[in-house]
């Protein structure tokens, strides 16, 4: 469901109830907790919860951090969907006639306290997928002389799967992630495919090769509910057809990548642009030579001291 | 009673730009000679530079017109000439690989249309030199630096571990506590060397950018171990905060072409800034924002009552805003039910960066009160001043800062690493000192929870430590501050008793935390009596070189009272001279 980007102007109802999904795990103990609060326009689910953590019940136990949308700490389920807390409006989910917000943890991980959740499991696999440039060239990608070229048009053929922040809705919402453990899942994938799709990267054999015999790829029934769920608009469930139409023609030995080299160094010579005659110098200092200097650091001096 | 030791050769506390590039910076040099912990208070790839919008900068193109010595003297006359020029020279000069090896690491950076990197204006450089990519900079740095550290093996990450604090030792760094989320108990980290990369201190202000969980601790546990901060007067108020929530909106959005606009629809920065206009450096703007307000040409926001200015996007056309600045589209209608295509966007200056931090050197050793290194323990990112920043921060400076400082610290933090035979660790009756202070808070029955005092803090701070400051304003403030301190230790207690995720009692501590370094700025910004940069005063309207043009260093003193001494300004390359834009 897409998200409503009017809701942030009405206000909710004036009192709502926040219903909690609750786990206390030296009790072993589940329950449901309901806490009335009093809203105000703009009142996000992230500040309900904080609210309540303030001024009601201190042991109430949540993940959260930059509150604007792209830390990925926050996700949890909002009325049945997997949400960012603090990009859900109060407005969006409690209405007049049901002025109610249900709050639970995110489906598929486990759950350690209340609303948080364990994402080691979710870490690891995206681990797995080698989420780095990888170069033939190791002694160069540490040594840069240049960039390697990038035309826009070759940065926009990935740039969607950068927008990532690694919240786990997809995941949370992927039946298929439900029910088998060794899927890699949505964001994983997703992740796989914006490497694969880097014109810098060269190492398209390895992951291709890794992607074919872990078969996550094949394993994905396309419900696309990762999609409609991310908070990013990036596509995982495109990204994973692409990847199964890249395994194809690699298969049929048709896969075919050019990659990126450095820029050539630049021709021009321009100008140098001027200090500002307020800039004055100290006595006896040679700006030039100043210049011209590497940086420096005395390492043997400063650790010796 | 069992003693939970960690070992590490480097221990990182800290998982945002500068702490990731330290671990970078470790694991590909020294590969798996050096074994490091990283620890961080959230999962790793959450902190708050994530938050970061607008750009990284450096000269890179040096062929078409930049120069090191415009960069350095950007960054100069921008501290108001509170830098240090020689941290400042090793500053720009480092800057540019770090831009290429993001690169060669995955970052996405915006690409000019025959591939090399785009550049664009930001706030006091008088060249196009912010690197950028869209206006997620920071976040894709982070993204970079994370995904690049899990291509190497011999480290271990300790995500959501609580860092209470460092242990120092005849001048030498012995160790650190950390509270374990997952059994509650507190463990004692040895390493040969540690990197403090915890960030600024934003949270006490309630009206700021920073994430909910940026709250000063590494200051505050600097402070706490007898180390000085310095130039804690000097807190950023960045021009243009989303209202009512304080999300930042970048200064790209200016950058790209932006106005600034009062309630007459006045491009007022004409009164203030005639040249540079809305690219003057933040202190300026935010100023003549204040100005602005203060003088009735504002706007108020009826539900949180807050004044504010339009910050004007509307003539640069829905394809260049969607391409340049989406996030700040995203976040204007997500956070305000604004769009910027449509309409302007409601600002007003916001706490957005602490100049001050940890007393290094140039080279971000911690320092004593002596000015001798502190063995074995480095400062990264905005947790420490170099100074670089001096007493305004230009825009896009910070992400280099964290990029080039973790660099520094890592190379250094390894070396030492590598010529320690052992990393001693305290003794034994520290540990148990570290648990019962950290568990006198749960262990009370009854008190004050501390959000209240968190709160009134944040008012505190708000209120009288905000862009301009009165003598005695700023007096009532540190009083406040004061009882605020002597309710945390008489008062204060945690309701949750439970050992697993109890962020009631890490909200506690980082409440304290916040407290004792509110004092600090509240000292050091009382005493300074001149204005400068992005400390000033109504009642010292002027710079005064004579008297100030010096660093603030704040030590603590006994049990809670803090003592101030003063350190001069290393000045090696240009005058300080009259700063106008």
């Amino acid at each position: 469901m897409p998200v409503d980007l009017k809701a942030v102007t009405r206000r909710p109802p004036e009192v709502v109830k926040v219903r909690v999904k609750r786990f206390h795990p030296e009790k072993g103990q589940g329950w449901w907790q309901t806490y009335e609060i009093k809203t105000y326009r703009g009142m996000t689910v992230l500040d309900a919860l904080l609210k309540i953590k303030a001024e009601v019940d201190h042991t109430l136990v949540f993940r959260y951090s930059c509150r604007m949308g792209v830390c990925g700490s926050c996700g949890v389920v909002v009325n049945g969907e997997p949400r960012l807390s603090c990009q859900t409006q109060i407005s969006e989910k409690a209405t007049p006639e049901r002025p109610e917000v249900v709050v639970e943890p995110l489906y598929n991980f486990p759950v350690l306290r209340d609303l948080t959740t364990d994402f080691t499991e979710f870490f690891e696999k995206h681990r797995k997928v080698r989420p780095y440039l990888i170069r033939l060239d190791k002694q160069e990608r540490e040594n840069p002389a240049l960039e390697y070229e990038q035309r826009p048009e070759e940065l926009e053929a990935f740039y969607e799967y950068t927008l990532c922040i690694s919240c786990g809705l997809c995941d949370a919402a992927c039946p298929v992630y439900a029910s088998n453990p060794r899927f890699l899942g949505p964001q994983a994938l997703a992740y796989a495919y914006r490497y694969l799709a880097d014109s810098r990267d060269e190492g398209w054999r390895l992951r291709l090769e890794e992607l074919e015999r872990d078969g996550s790829v094949y394993r994905c029934h396309f419900a696309a509910s990762c999609s409609s769920v991310c908070p990013k608009v990036v596509d995982p469930a495109g990204a994973i057809q692409r990847l199964r139409r890249a395994l194809l023609a690699y298969n049929l030995r048709l896969f075919k990548k050019r990659t990126a080299k450095n820029v050539e160094p630049m021709k021009v010579s321009a100008e140098r642009w001027p200090l500002p005659p307020e800039a004055r110098l100290m006595e006896g200092v040679d700006l030039e030579a100043q210049e011209k200097g590497a940086p420096v650091i005395p390492k043997e001096k400063l650790l010796e001291d | 009673m069992r003693l939970n030791v960690i070992e590490h050769d480097v221990v990182i506390v800290g998982s945002g730009i500068a702490g990731l590039r330290t671990a970078v910076e470790i694991k590909r040099r020294y590969g798996e000679k050096l074994n490091v912990g990283l620890i961080s208070k959230v999962q790793l790839m959450r902190s708050h530079s994530v938050s970061a919008e607008g750009g990284t900068a450096a000269v890179i193109y040096k062929e078409e017109g930049d120069s090191l010595a415009l960069h350095a003297w950007d960054t100069i006359k921008g501290s108001d000439f509170l830098a240090d020029q020689d941290a400042v020279w090793l500053f720009v000069k480092l800057a540019p690989e770090e831009m290429r090896l993001l690169e060669h690491w995955g970052m996405p950076w915006s690409r000019r249309p025959d591939g090399r990197l785009a550049q664009r204006a930001f706030g006091g450089h008088t060249y196009n030199r912010t690197l950028f990519a869209a206006d997620k900079t920071g976040f894709y740095e982070m993204q970079t630096l994370y995904n690049k550290l899990l291509e190497y093996d011999g480290w271990e990450r300790y995500d959501e571990w609580f860092v209470t604090n460092i242990h120092i030792e005849d001048n030498e760094f012995r160790g650190l506590f950390a509270i374990n989320p997952r059994d509650g108990e507190v463990y004692l980290f040895k390493a040969k060397a540690a990197v403090l990369a915890t960030g600024g201190a934003g949270r006490l202000y309630s009206f700021t950018t920073y994430a909910h969980t940026v709250t000063g601790d590494g200051l505050a546990m600097a402070l706490r171990a007898g180390l000085p901060l310095k130039d804690m007067e000097f807190i950023q108020f960045h021009p243009t905060g989303l209202v009512p929530s304080g999300i930042l909106i970048t200064e790209a959005a200016r950058g790209e072409g932006g106005y600034l606009k009062n309630n007459k629809g006045e491009r007022f920065m004409a009164r203030y800034a005639p040249q540079k206009m809305e690219l003057a450096p933040r202190d300026i703007v935010s100023r003549s924002i204040m100005m602005e307000i203060k003088e009735g040409r504002g706007f108020v926001d009826e539900a949180s009552g807050y004044e504010y200015v339009h910050l004007d996007l509307t003539h640069l056309g829905e394809e260049k805003i969607n391409e340049r600045l989406p996030a700040i589209r995203e976040l204007a209608m997500k956070h305000a039910g604004v769009d910027p295509v449509e309409e302007p966007i409601p600002i007003r200056p916001v706490a957005h960066y602490t100049m001050g931090g940890i007393h290094t050197d140039s080279y971000y050793r911690a320092l004593n009160a002596e000015g001798r290194w502190v063995r074995g323990l480095f400062v990264a990112g905005e947790a420490a001043a170099a100074s670089i920043h001096g007493a305004n921060r230009l825009g896009s400076n910070s992400t280099t800062e964290c990029l080039v400082s973790g660099r520094i610290v890592g190379e250094l933090a390894a070396e030492y690493a590598l010529r320690t035979k052992e990393a001693k660790g305290p003794a034994r009756e520290r540990v148990e000192r570290e648990e019962s202070w950290v568990y006198h808070l749960v262990r009370k029955e009854r008190g004050t929870p501390t959000y209240q005092l968190r709160r009134e803090l944040q008012e505190t701070m708000n209120s009288k430590f905000y862009v301009f400051r009165e003598g005695d304003q700023m007096r009532d403030g540190a009083l406040k501050i004061e009882k605020l301190e002597e309710l945390m230790w008489s008062e204060a207690y945690v309701e949750d008793k439970s050992k697993v995720y109890n962020t009631d009692l890490i909200l506690a501590l980082e409440t304290l935390n916040m407290i004792e370094v509110g004092k600090v700025i509240a000292r050091s910004a009382i005493a300074r009596a001149e204005s400068r940069g992005a400390h000033y005063r109504i009642d010292f309207k002027g710079r005064d070189d004579k008297e100030w043009l010096k660093h603030t260093l704040t030590l603590r003193y006994g049990e809670r009272d803090v003592r101030l001494i003063y350190e001069p300004v290393r000045i090696d390359t240009w005058k300080p001279t009259e700063r106008r834009y």
